[in-house]
């Protein structure tokens, strides 16, 4: 039973990261492109990772409680770190002057 | 049955990796490269949760994911911080962020 939900939140995961690859890989300009790798990334991960713990919580010692919370400790992390990183990302652009995308504009 | 599917879900991360490197070693600015270089970052931690399930030492495995998270974060705000301190060459002026070279 446990696996099987353990199973579910890490194929949602890596289903979150292929449309994040995919988004990475097809639009068009750096801000859209950060737009799709950025959530898509942070919520893929943290679910994947929630997996993990969850998995690893069958054998219920104390060893692998202090696993899971070590487990849980990199999810708290990624949903904190990974939105910084793509502020930082575009407050740089920002401030060189990367113009955004507009409509109708095409660009590689 | 669990086996095969860390197996196969590790190597679906490991594709999905080689994708994103695409972006990387093609990308047009300089920030395509950085955002697809986070994101293999990324991916690298979930990776090492999938070999040390395979390995069978979670235990030791997540210690090395904690590192590697760490590590990926600080490379991140260090290049932007950098980038942001001294722009890369055809992202000065024009604007657009045409073909930035090393």
């Amino acid at each position: 039973m446990i696996d099987w939900l353990a199973a579910a939140l890490i194929a949602a995961g890596i289903l979150f990261f292929a449309f994040g690859v995919l988004g990475l890989l097809r639009f068009p300009d750096f801000y859209t492109r950060l737009h799709a790798a950025g959530k898509s990334d942070s919520l893929g991960s943290v679910l994947i990772v929630a997996g993990f713990a969850l998995y690893n919580l069958k054998t219920l010692s104390p060893g692998a409680v202090l696993v899971s919370l070590k487990i849980g400790l990199i999810a708290l992390f990624i949903f904190i770190a990974s939105p910084t990183a793509t502020h930082a990302f575009t407050q740089t652009a920002m401030a060189l002057g990367i113009k955004p995308w507009r409509k109708g504009e095409d660009r590689k | 049955m669990m086996t095969d599917f860390m197996l196969y879900g590790g190597v679906a991360i490991l594709l999905l990796m080689l994708a994103a490197l695409y972006r990387l070693v093609g990308g047009p600015t300089v920030f395509d490269r950085l955002v697809s270089a986070n994101m293999i970052g990324t991916k690298t931690t979930v990776l090492l949760l999938f070999i040390g399930v395979l390995y069978d030492h979670l235990d030791m495995f997540v210690d090395i994911a904690i590192a590697y998270t760490l590590l990926n974060f600080i490379t991140t705000l260090a290049a932007a911080k950098y980038f942001q301190r001294r722009p890369p060459a055809a992202s000065r002026g024009e604007g657009a962020g045409g073909e930035v070279g090393p």
